[in-house]
C-alpha cells in the first residue's frame, strides 16, 4: 500500500507554540502577582454585599430587556408603518439613543432633577432614584438596538406571508402576531442574545450614578476593606457567569427555533 | 286558474322569477395604477354564483392584480368592485366610495378563499395547525369543530396522513393542495386561484388540478387566473382573455379557444400553443 502523507504545516505549529507560550507568560504572572489576596476574595465572591449586588444587576438587565423588546417591537412597526410622521419617529429616536454614549444617557437620567425640578405632581428626586434612573436609562437605549433587530427580523419574512394572513381574513395585528412575529423570531433571537449581553456588561456603568449594581457594591466596598482590585475582579467574574449562562441559553434556542425547518409550536 | 298554479310553486321558484340573480362578482369601470403604470384600465366583469371563470392572459396583462383587487389585497383607484352584492373593501358615498375599517374588510375577506403561485403556508406551523389557524383565530371556532372539519378538508385533497409535518417537508403539490384546504376551511363562497400550478413541475400540477376541478363539481363559485390550457376547456364556464389591463375577448372556453375572434387572442393562442402541446405554456 503506498502511504498517503498530509502536507506540512509548520506555520500552525508555530502559532500553537506561541499562543501556549502566551498562556503560560499569564499564568506565571498572576500566580506571582503577591497584591492578589486569593482567600480574602473568595470570600468577597459569595459575600452578601456582592450578592445583594448580583441580584440587582440581573434585575436591571432583566427589567431593561423587557422594556427594550416592547419598545423594540413598538419602533419597528412604526417604522414599517404606512405613515411618514411614524416612520420619521422612530427613525429619530433610533438615532438619537444609538447616536449618543449610554454612559451619557445614564448621566442625564440619574442628574434629570437638574433639568426639570419636578415630574408633574411629584418631585424628581422621589420618582427618579439611582435604580429607576437606571431601568430607564439602559430600557430606553436597549429600545433603539432591539428596533433595529426587530425590523431586520421583521422585513426577512416574506411577503406573501402577509398576503395568505390578510386573505384569511385575519386583521393586520393578528397576522404580526401569530404569523409574522414568530418568524421573525428566528432571525431576531440570534442577534436579540448578542444584544441582551452587551446589556448585561453595559449594566455596570450604572455605577456612575450609584445604581446598585455589582460593580456599584464594589466601588462602595473598596474604601472600607481596601481591596479594589480583588473586587474588581470578583466583579468581573459574576459578569462572566452570567454571560456564560446566557450565551448557553442563547444556543438551545437557536437550536430550538432551527429544528426541522422551523420547528416552533406556536400553539393556539 | 292563475292563483292555483302560484299556490303549488315552490317559494325557491318565486324568488327566482322575480329578483334578478345576483352575481357573486360583478366588477364595473375598476381601474387600478401602481404609480403611473394603469394596470387595470377600466374592467367590467360579472361571475354568477357556482360558475367557474378562468382568466388567460400573458405576464403582466392585470390578470393578478384583479384578483388581488377582488379581495381588497389591493385598494382600487376607481370603479366599483362588488362580491356577493356587497361592495369589496369599500362604501357606497354616491359620487365616491369610501375605504371600510379593517374589522368590517376583515370580515368581507373571510368569505373570500384565495390560492396563490406559491402555497405561502405558515413554515412555522404544521399543516393541520394551517388549515385550523384561520377558523380558530380569525372566526373563533371552537378549537375541536376547527380540527375536525380540517380533518374532513384535507383527506378530501388527500393528505390526511400529512397533518403533523411541517410544509418544508411537503412536495410543492401537496402544499398547494393544503392551501387550498386552508382557504376551504374558512367556507367561503367564492374562491380566488391566482396561477395555482404555474410554480409547480407538470406531473404535480395534475393532482392540484383535480382538487380544483372536483371542487368546481361541487359547484364552488371560482376566479382562476391560469396558463393550463386544457383546465380552462375542460372545467372553465366562461373564459376571459385579458391584455393591457382590459378584457379583450369573453366567452364559452371552446369558442374562445378554438375559434378567438380578436387578433390579440389569437396571437396568444398560437404562442401557448407552440409551446408544451398547446395545453401548458410556462408561468410568468
Amino acid at each position: 500500500m503506498v502511504r498517503a502523507i498530509p502536507l506540512r504545516r509548520p506555520w500552525l505549529w508555530l502559532g500553537s507554540a506561541v499562543v501556549v507560550a502566551l498562556a503560560v507568560v499569564l499564568a506565571v504572572a498572576i500566580y506571582r502577582g503577591h497584591d492578589i489576596h486569593g482567600a480574602a476574595t473568595a470570600q468577597l465572591q459569595f459575600g452578601p454585599a456582592m450578592l445583594r449586588g448580583l441580584q440587582i444587576t440581573i434585575v436591571l438587565a432583566v427589567l431593561s430587556e423587557i422594556i427594550g423588546i416592547a419598545l423594540g417591537i413598538l419602533l419597528a412597526v412604526m417604522r414599517l408603518s404606512p405613515g411618514t410622521v411614524l416612520r420619521l419617529g422612530s427613525g429619530f429616536y433610533v438615532w438619537l439613543f444609538r447616536g449618543t454614549p449610554l454612559l451619557v444617557q445614564i448621566l442625564i437620567w440619574g442628574n434629570l432633577a437638574l433639568l426639570f425640578e419636578y415630574i408633574g405632581p411629584f418631585k424628581t428626586t422621589t420618582l427618579m432614584t439611582p435604580f429607576v434612573a437606571s431601568v430607564v436609562a439602559l430600557g430606553l437605549n436597549e429600545g433603539a438596538y432591539m428596533a433595529e433587530i426587530m425590523r431586520a427580523g421583521i422585513v426577512a419574512v416574506d411577503r406573501g406571508q402577509l398576503d395568505a394572513s390578510l386573505a384569511l381574513g385575519m386583521s393586520s395585528a393578528l397576522a404580526l402576531r401569530r404569523i409574522v412575529l414568530p418568524q421573525a423570531l428566528r432571525a431576531i433571537v440570534s442577534p436579540a442574545g448578542n444584544q441582551f449581553i452587551s446589556l448585561l456588561k453595559a449594566t455596570s456603568l450604572v455605577s456612575v450614578i450609584a445604581g446598585g449594581d455589582l460593580l456599584t457594591v464594589a466601588e462602595n466596598i473598596s474604601p472600607a476593606n481596601l481591596r479594589s482590585i480583588e473586587l474588581t475582579l470578583v466583579a468581573a467574574l459574576w459578569y462572566l457567569v452570567l454571560t456564560t449562562v446566557t450565551s448557553v441559553g442563547q444556543y438551545f434556542m437557536e437550536r430550538r427555533l432551527g429544528r426541522g425547518g422551523m420547528g416552533i409550536h406556536a400553539g393556539p | 286558474m292563475a292563483a292555483a298554479a302560484w299556490g303549488f310553486m315552490p317559494v325557491r321558484n318565486v324568488a327566482r322569477l322575480f329578483v334578478p340573480a345576483m352575481p357573486m362578482v360583478r366588477a364595473e369601470d375598476v381601474h387600478k395604477r401602481y404609480g403611473r403604470l394603469e394596470v387595470l384600465k377600466g374592467l367590467h366583469l360579472e361571475v354568477a354564483a357556482g360558475e367557474v371563470l378562468c382568466i388567460i392572459g400573458t405576464c403582466g396583462s392585470g390578470k393578478s392584480t384583479l384578483l388581488r383587487c377582488i379581495n381588497h389585497l389591493e385598494r382600487i383607484d376607481g370603479g366599483r368592485l362588488y362580491v356577493d352584492g356587497e361592495l369589496m373593501g369599500y362604501r357606497e358615498g354616491g359620487d365616491c366610495i369610501y375605504e371600510i375599517r379593517q374589522r368590517d374588510l376583515c370580515r368581507q375577506r373571510a368569505g373570500v378563499g384565495m390560492v396563490f403561485e406559491r402555497s405561502n403556508l405558515f413554515p412555522h406551523l404544521t399543516v393541520l395547525e394551517n388549515v385550523i389557524e384561520a377558523p380558530v383565530h380569525v372566526k373563533h371556532e371552537p378549537k375541536a369543530a376547527a380540527i375536525e372539519h380540517a380533518r374532513a378538508l384535507l383527506k378530501r385533497v388527500g393528505l390526511l396522513d400529512r397533518l403533523d409535518a411541517y410544509p418544508g417537508r411537503l412536495s410543492g403539490g401537496q402544499q398547494q393542495r393544503v392551501a387550498i384546504a386552508r382557504a376551504l376551511a374558512m367556507r367561503p363562497k367564492l374562491m380566488l386561484f391566482d396561477e395555482p400550478t404555474s410554480a409547480l413541475d407538470p406531473e404535480v400540477a395534475g393532482e392540484v388540478l383535480s382538487v380544483m376541478r372536483g371542487l368546481a363539481h361541487e359547484g364552488m363559485t371560482m376566479i382562476v387566473a391560469t396558463h393550463e390550457m386544457a383546465f380552462v376547456r375542460d372545467v372553465g364556464d366562461e373564459v376571459v382573455f385579458m391584455d393591457g389591463g382590459v378584457i379583450v375577448e369573453s366567452g364559452n372556453p371552446r369558442d374562445v379557444l378554438l375559434h378567438p375572434q380578436h387578433e390579440r387572442t389569437k396571437a396568444f393562442l398560437q404562442v401557448g400553443a407552440s409551446l408544451a402541446d398547446g395545453s401548458r405554456s410556462g408561468p410568468c
